[in-house]
Order: structure tokens, then sequence, then C-alpha cells
């Protein structure tokens, strides 16, 4: 793109044309690697694996039997005590995927220091958290309710407990958030649609402050048995679970599903800087696109997940030379390496001075909750200046120049970095973030 | 304290997660002990599961403190 072209797109289509600026002023996580955002990262920038035999239910007559759960234990051990974060009593009216949603919101909302105190002030902070799935086992213990005859025994927290929407229903209850409740639903993609489309709400004016992310808690059995029917997940590392995820590598089989949830909070960068909040970056381009070719594989090429980067490309006003880092979908099936020629294909001579790596090799797929926690990821690879690893890529099925930071994390200049979601359905979005 | 006054205060205690102390007889779900609407919905059938009792609807909803729920269910095991 020229210079020219360049400046014509900030004009025009630049999400930083004159339009609200929006900022990142508090972030949660809760994961497989556990609890807290620095916790976390600490852990994936050691190389460390949040993967493991899976113990919440019993999968040995399933094909895969690993899975990224959340550790239990202590908080000061970046661990999740559930009663720490959601009353006993309420615990049992909500899905596992609500309970993660909320911890990492509670994080995100106390780290932004944002209390909203006036009417006015609680009517322009809102709240978009989305779910791939939503409450699965939920769905599934009722399932058996009523087939046992015993429907009208059916809790009259099934529902409120399943919908997906209800995160942003319990996270606008617990701090008085009265500004758009919204959710998304974009399978895998939804993390990245709900931190761009919060963005655009907080841009349009629609509200100040937007709490946004996903959860997800599928390690279930109908969650395991499902994607295994799929032939979608990992099923021959069962013995040796930390390596089971390994994104590029010529030996991957399949994804590694992960639980857990990823919350940021957005803020309008004047509304940021009034209150002297801390800033952790920028959201500066999103872009989506839609396949139009399957439900679960993507296409020869992957222009759909090329058409989402370049469409934040050119929504940022940048071009690919600004990208200094991807966190790639790369969710270890055969798709890595679609994806790897689209961002090939966009980046040409540019691939070569790129870092990108795929996050999931360590966390495993966090389906509705991986784009946002991919999205912190990004924005603390530019605050300090790390690409973290793609763990278990011994050996690339395919040669590529850019650098996909195997089994160790790389130190390098990061100013900007792209992230990458794409869904079933053919869904994909892109997000670009950058410091300030 | 009968059987099954003491086995309804602790239904209550367990479901709504109160203080055993709080749930006096006088005591109304929603008034005193913070219940909301699902909340007492989700009490009767547990009163139902524990006894093996039917509490249709319109019963269901003159139940509004744990003295109303002994004494339903006291008479319906009486009767």
């Amino acid at each position: 793109m020229s210079n020219g072209e360049r400046a014509g797109l900030l004009l025009s289509a630049g999400m930083n044309s004159g339009r609200r600026r929006v900022v990142v002023t508090g972030m949660g996580i809760v994961g497989p690697l556990g609890l807290g955002v620095e916790n976390v990262w600490s852990r994936l920038i050691a190389g460390e694996s949040g993967i493991g035999t899976i113990t919440q239910f019993d999968a040995s007559d399933l094909p895969a039997q690993v899975a990224g759960e959340v550790p239990s234990g202590l908080r000061e051990d970046g661990k999740l005590t559930l009663s720490e974060w959601v009353p006993t009593k309420d615990q049992r009216k909500m899905d596992r995927f609500i309970h993660m949603g909320l911890v990492a919101a509670t994080e995100a909302v106390e780290d932004s220091g944002w209390k909203p105190q006036t009417e006015e002030e609680k009517c322009r902070t809102g709240v978009m958290i989305g779910s791939g799935i939503g409450g699965l086992q939920t769905i599934y213990d009722a399932s058996i309710t009523v087939h046992e005859g015993r429907a009208k025994r059916l809790s009259p927290f099934f529902i409120p407990s399943a919908l997906i929407n209800l995160v942003s229903g319990h996270v606008s209850i617990k701090y008085g958030f009265q500004g758009p409740n919204h959710s998304v639903v974009t399978a895998c993609a939804t993390g990245v649609h709900a931190i761009g489309d919060a963005a655009r709400l907080i841009m349009f004016g629609d509200a100040d402050v937007m709490v946004a992310g996903g959860a997800e808690a599928t390690v279930c059995p109908l969650g395991i048995a499902g994607f295994c029917s799929a032939r979608a997940l990992s099923t021959g590392f069962n013995a040796t679970p930390q390596q089971a995820s390994r994104p590029w590598d010529k030996d991957r089989d399949g994804f590694v599903m992960g639980e857990g949830s990823g919350i940021v909070v957005l803020e309008e960068y004047e509304h940021a800087k009034a209150r002297g909040a801390k800033i952790y970056g920028e959201v500066i381009g999103y872009g989506m696109s839609g396949d139009a070719y399957h439900i679960t594989a993507p296409s020869e090429g992957h222009y759909g997940a090329y058409r989402a980067m370049r469409s934040a490309l050119q929504s940022a006003g940048l071009t690919t030379a600004d990208i200094n880092y991807v966190n790639a979908h790369g969710t270890s099936t055969m798709a890595d390496d679609l994806e790897l020629e689209a961002v090939e294909r966009l980046f040409g001579d540019d691939a070569k001075k790129l870092a990108m790596s795929s996050t999931k090799s360590a966390t495993g797929h966090l389906l509705g909750a991986a784009g946002a926690v991919e999205a912190i990821f990004s924005i603390l690879a530019i605050r300090d200046n790390v690409a973290p690893p793609t763990l278990n890529l011994d050996n690339p099925s395919r040669e590529s120049v850019i650098d996909r930071v195997a089994h160790t994390a790389q130190q390098r200049p990061i100013n900007v970095a792209l992230s990458n979601s794409f869904g079933f359905g053919g869904t994909n979005a892109s997000l670009i973030v950058r410091g300030v | 304290m009968s059987e099954i006054a003491d086995k309804v205060k602790k239904i209550v205690v367990e479901h709504l997660g109160v203080e055993e102390s709080k749930v006096t007889p006088e005591a109304s779900f929603i008034d005193d002990l913070g219940a909301d609407s699902l909340d007492t919905v989700e009490l009767v059938m547990a009163f139902e599961e524990a006894f093996n009792v039917e509490i249709p609807e319109d019963a269901a909803e003159k139940i509004t403190t744990v003295k109303d729920a002994i004494d339903y269910i006291e008479k319906q095991k009486a009767a």
C-alpha cells in the first residue's frame, strides 16, 4: 500500500480518524495456565503448558482424554477457589462457563479501578461477553432429568444457567453496569468479535466503558465427545498430554480443548486519561469476514482469514510492515498451514520480519474465550516486547519465512500486534492492538 | 421441633445459603431470607422431593414463610 493510499484510508476508514479512541484499562484471565493475568503470562513466557489428563469426568472411553482445565487451589498460588469469586449458594444457578466469565470479569474490573458512581456513569458502562457454546453440561444434566420422567423437577435455574448472554447479565448485576448489555456467539471467533464489537460501541458513542471478552467450559462428556465425533480433537497424545497441542508441527492430530475466560475493560481514551487509569494498549483495528464455504473447514488458501486480516489493517490505517507480531488462531489442526499461507500471502516481503506464534500450544483451545485470552497475550507481548512461544513445534509440516517462535519465547521489538480467531460456520475475525 | 420442621429448616439453609439462626418459623423466604421468585420455585421442588409430596402451584404460592411450609407438609403427611 502506498503512502497516499494509506493516508486515504486513515481519512476514510481508519478507526483513529477522528473517531473516539478505545484503550484497554483492565484485564482478567482464568484458564489452563491458572488464575491472574501476570501469573498466566509469566508461565506462558516460561514455556509451561496447562494441558493434562481430563479430571472433571472419566474420559477413559473417549478417543481424546486430554484437556486444558483450570487448576483448583489457592489464589496466592495462581489457582482457582471458586467460592472466593462466586458465592456458594449462587454457584448452582450458573453453568461453569458463567463461573469462568465472572472470575475473569471480576479480575478485569478490579484491575481497571473503574467504579461508576453516578447513574449516568453506570448507564455509560456496558458488557459484551460471549461464549462459543454456553452451558453444555447444564443442558446435559437437565436432559437426563427430563429423560427420567422428572420434567416437573427441572430447576427453575436451568435456562438462565445455560444461556450464553447470562455472563453479561451477571456481570452487569454484580457491578450495576446499566449500559449496552450484549453477547456474541461465533464459535471460536467469539472472543475477538466481542472485543471488536464492544470497541465499536465505544467508538460510536453507545458507551464509554465496555467489559468485553469470552467464557467457555466444555470439558464435559458432550463437549469432548462432540468434537471427537467431528474428528477435531487430538487423540494421539493421551499418554503425553503436554505434547498434544502442537500447532504447525507435522505430528499434530487435532486441537486440545481448554476452558476458562479472558475479559478486558475497554474504555474511551479521554475517559481513561481523565481518571488517571493505567492504559495497557489500544484497539486500533478490527476486521471480519465469512468463508461461505463449509461448516467446519476453511477453504483452500484460507481467503476468509486473508480478508479478515486485510480488513483489520485497513480499519487501523496500517500496512503489513507495521505489524510485528501475529497471535495465530493455530489450533493444532490441519488448518494451521492454511492460516500460515494466508498470512504469508498478505504480508509478502514483510513476512520475513514477522513473529507469529500459537499460544494454544500452551493453553489448548478455549473456543469462545480463546480470542479474548489471546488479545490479552498480544497486548502483553507489546508491553514486554516478548513473543510468546509455540510449544511442541519440533518439525514444521511446512517451511516458512515467518518466525513461529518455536519452543522458547523471544525478546524482540513489538509495537503492533494482530490476533486471529476463526470459527465453525466459516467466521473469521482479526484484531489489531498497539501500545499507547 | 418436629422432624419435618427440622428437615424444612435444613433445606432452606442449604438452598438459600443463610444462617440457621435466621430460619425462624416466621421468616419470609423473600423478605427475610433473600430469596427471589426462582429460589422459591426451587425450594418448593426441594420440599416435594424430600418429603415425597405434591405441592400444586396454587398451594405453593401461599407458602411464603418457613412455618407455611412446615404446616403444609405436616398436613399432607397426616392425611
